[in-house]
């Protein structure tokens, strides 16, 4: 399996699409309906429920489904901030967020708030004294993501969360890319709202969830039925949450074991590349195990990865605009400044079916193209 | 070397799609060859907003639509860089100097066929193929240019200078077509552009009005318009936004015959104008060209040809000789009207365009046109 990129998506596992396939042909009821095929609807979505609520150490009232991880974060900046604002208008977040956080924090700045952009180290970490230090009397939300998309780095979000304990900003993470391999609770890390994704962790396209802690209130940002308790009108997804919530026990039954295949593929990737004798260093440290961003000096980034395309190997950089607008990775920019490493860099990321082999040829074809430019072969 | 014998199923072809109809058809009808085709979507000029946001340009989506239809790879790739390098600031820099400029003869030259050409090449492909109406065939152990089967579309003008090298490497589909005919195909193909609008004009203005693009870049010196005898006619608005005769713009009422643009005097920033299409100001014997380039084998020091001196002209019998510093002198069998520095000069010989130059300045019974600019 050539596909090294599943951290923008990630196929399907057939248990998931067999768990779902009934709540397409047998069990479409609405869950909202009074008759018997709409009651068996709504007791698979509540059991989704209750199941994905365990996987993040939350109650089921405080999950709200979504259609996925942009929705959500969403979901979480404008309904904090709206109904927060008599509060203060001071939000927080971080350079590397993901464009669904930083650009609605963007739109938030239009609207009258007020938003601190924190840097993060060379690792791509924020740090919780930079936290500490921009909260203000009048701030109401801080967003950080647990992991990177694109470097991988784990932010400190338990600490994080003991510093706003005594404060009244929300504590929002955007968990999408850590859900596969990293364990988490969010009472214990005191957070208020938690984005998550379902295809991102081999379950469908189309469904996610917010965790809003008991008591949180967000602004409503959507209007109609009175699905997910008001906060997200709708017919449910039934499906796609049937789907999620089977992808989430997969991961609850296979999480460690999946740890230690991307330890393993990570390892078996760079020792090959330097074997091969490709020049490299690896952006981030303390990252998500599925994440390898790879600093390649010398590439130039668009020939590089069509060459890799032609060859067959699915990886990705940063954020390269669909027309062609190679916007340098906002991400290795808050890392590195303005530097080359920012158009030289490419993200692998593994996923359930990638296997030693494959990772072997991985690092051939990785060596192949990149001796073309550091070669002068071609040039 | 002659790649074009190699079997079309071993030869990669990387397409450059615009999103047009003719980069449509010419994808689709090397696919249907059998060739291994790859679809590539330049961006030359950055149209991010003002918020900073890269907009997936509607071009591009056609393009997607296309290559999908068709069943190619595609990819975008940008040039933003070596555009502006490149071809924008010599059309700025020409203009600054009072003259006309070819931006799409330099794009051809040095993104189309240089910047692009290179990068396909760096993935391995054999040829470039573009949708302009033109050929190239292998003929006599080298590569000609010859004009594209459609007399009114023919573009080997804004293609005078590739080289041999440059040829080799290229591939034209569709210059065997009539433009209907290419139509057709599209049609007939379902392509999703088949009846998109021609674009117009040159790429990175659009659609936009030229005056106002032209002034974002370069500041506009108003002044005075008068005749080549100091008759004071009234007041242009810059120089840069005319070019020798042109008639529209002018403002200038009276009665008989219309006025036209007949010169410019940079240091002075006069535009001179003279009354009638047909003024003899207007008209020149020879011109002198500069960055010469030929498509094929040097020609004899002297030879006679036939010219083009702007686009969409028949062209006419010159005479043309090569002087010792690399420049052309052409001489005219009939004088010409307008003769304009700063846009090319295309010698043909019957189909076979053998290059061209920059005009530089023009002549009448052996005297230089000073008032040209």
């Amino acid at each position: 399996m050539n596909y090294f990129d599943h951290a923008a998506t990630t196929p399907m596992r057939p248990e998931v699409l067999e768990a779902m396939t009934p709540y397409f042909l047998a069990q479409y009821g609405n869950p909202s309906s009074i008759h018997g095929i709409g009651r068996t609807a709504r007791a698979a979505l509540d059991d989704s429920r209750r199941t994905l609520a365990r996987f993040v150490g939350a109650t089921p009232n405080e999950i709200v489904f979504t259609s996925g991880g942009t929705e959500s974060d969403n979901y979480a900046l404008f309904g904090a901030a709206e109904a927060n604002a008599h509060k203060g208008k001071h939000l927080i977040t971080t350079k590397v967020e993901h464009h669904a956080v930083l650009h609605a924090m963007e739109q938030l700045e239009r609207e009258g708030f007020e938003v601190t952009y924190l840097d993060v180290d060379s690792t791509g970490a924020v740090s919780v004294e930079a936290v500490r230090a921009a909260l203000r009397e009048d701030t109401i939300l801080v967003s950080i993501m647990y992991g990177n998309n694109e470097v991988g780095t784990i932010q400190p979000i338990a600490d994080i969360g003991e510093v706003l304990i005594d404060h009244q900003a929300l504590f929002h993470t955007d968990a999408v890319q850590a859900l596969g391999t990293e364990t988490i609770d969010v009472k214990a890390l005191g957070i208020d709202l938690l984005s998550a994704s379902a295809h991102k962790i081999n379950g469908p396209k189309g469904i996610g969830f917010l965790f809003i802690k008991t008591g949180v209130k967000l602004a409503t940002r959507s209007f109609g039925g009175q699905q997910e308790r008001k906060r997200r009108a709708g017919t449910e997804n039934v499906p796609g949450a049937v789907g999620f919530k089977t992808a989430a026990e997969l991961i609850m039954v296979e999480r460690s074991e999946r740890i230690e295949q991307y330890h393993g593929l990570a390892e078996a990737l760079l020792q090959r590349l330097d074997a091969l004798e490709v020049e490299y260093e690896v952006n981030g440290s303390n990252r998500l195990p599925h994440i390898v961003n790879l600093y390649l000096p010398g590439i130039d980034l668009e020939p590089f990865l069509i060459m890799m395309d032609m060859r067959g190997v699915a990886i990705s950089s940063g954020s390269a605009c669909t027309a062609g607008s190679i916007e340098p990775s906002h991400v290795l920019t808050a890392m590195f400044g303005a530097s080359e490493r920012t158009k030289q860099s490419v993200r692998i990321s593994f996923g359930q079916g990638n296997t030693r082999y494959d990772v072997e040829q991985l690092a051939e074809r990785l060596a192949e193209v990149v001796s073309t430019f550091t070669n002068g072969v071609r040039k | 070397m002659n790649l074009r014998t190699k079997a079309p199923e071993e030869t990669t072809v990387v397409v450059g799609m615009s999103g047009g109809v003719d980069s449509s058809v010419t994808a689709h009808l090397l696919k249907e060859q059998g060739y291994n085709v790859i679809g590539i979507f330049m961006k030359n000029w950055d149209d991010t907003d003002e918020n900073g946001v890269c907009t997936a340009t509607e071009d591009y989506e056609d393009v997607i639509a296309v290559a999908n239809q068709i069943g190619i790879p595609y990819y975008a790739v940008n040039f933003e860089k070596e555009y502006w390098d490149r071809v924008f600031e010599y059309f700025l820099a020409e203009y600054r100097l009072g003259r006309t400029p070819n931006p799409d003869v330099m794009c051809n030259k040095e993104i189309k066929f240089k910047a692009f050409l290179d990068h396909a090449l760096r993935l391995g492909a054999d040829f470039v193929a573009t949708g302009h109406y033109a050929r190239v065939d292998f003929i006599d152990g080298e590569h000609r240019l010859l004009r594209g089967k459609d007399d009114n579309k023919d573009q080997t003008y804004f293609l005078n200078q590739l080289s041999q090298d440059q040829l080799a490497r290229t591939m034209f589909p569709i210059g065997h077509m009539d433009k209907k005919d290419v139509r057709v195909i599209a049609e007939e193909a379902g392509l999703a552009t088949a009846k998109k609008k021609d674009s117009t004009g040159i790429c990175f203005i659009g659609e936009r009005n030229f005056k106002e693009f032209l002034s974002e870049y370069l500041p506009s010196q108003p002044g005075e318009m008068q005749t080549l005898d100091g008759v004071v006619k009234g007041r242009h608005d810059g120089l840069m936004y005319y070019t020798l005769g042109q008639r529209h713009g002018l403002g200038i009422g009276g009665d008989g015959d219309p006025w036209f643009v007949v010169g410019k005097n940079v240091e002075e920033n006069i535009l001179y104008v003279g009354q009638g299409f047909h003024h003899d100001a207007l008209y020149s014997d020879a011109l002198l060209a500069s960055k010469l380039s030929w498509t094929g084998a040097v020609p004899e020091i002297e030879f006679r040809a036939t010219a083009k001196f702007r686009y969409r002209q028949q062209d006419v019998p010159v005479t043309v000789a090569q002087l010792e510093n690399g420049e052309v002198l052409v001489k005219f069998d009939e004088p010409q009207r307008a003769i304009t520095p700063g846009q090319a000069v295309v010698f043909y010989d019957g189909d076979t365009c053998l290059g061209g130059a920059t005009i530089d300045e023009a002549y009448r019974f052996g005297k230089r046109l000073d008032y040209i600019g």
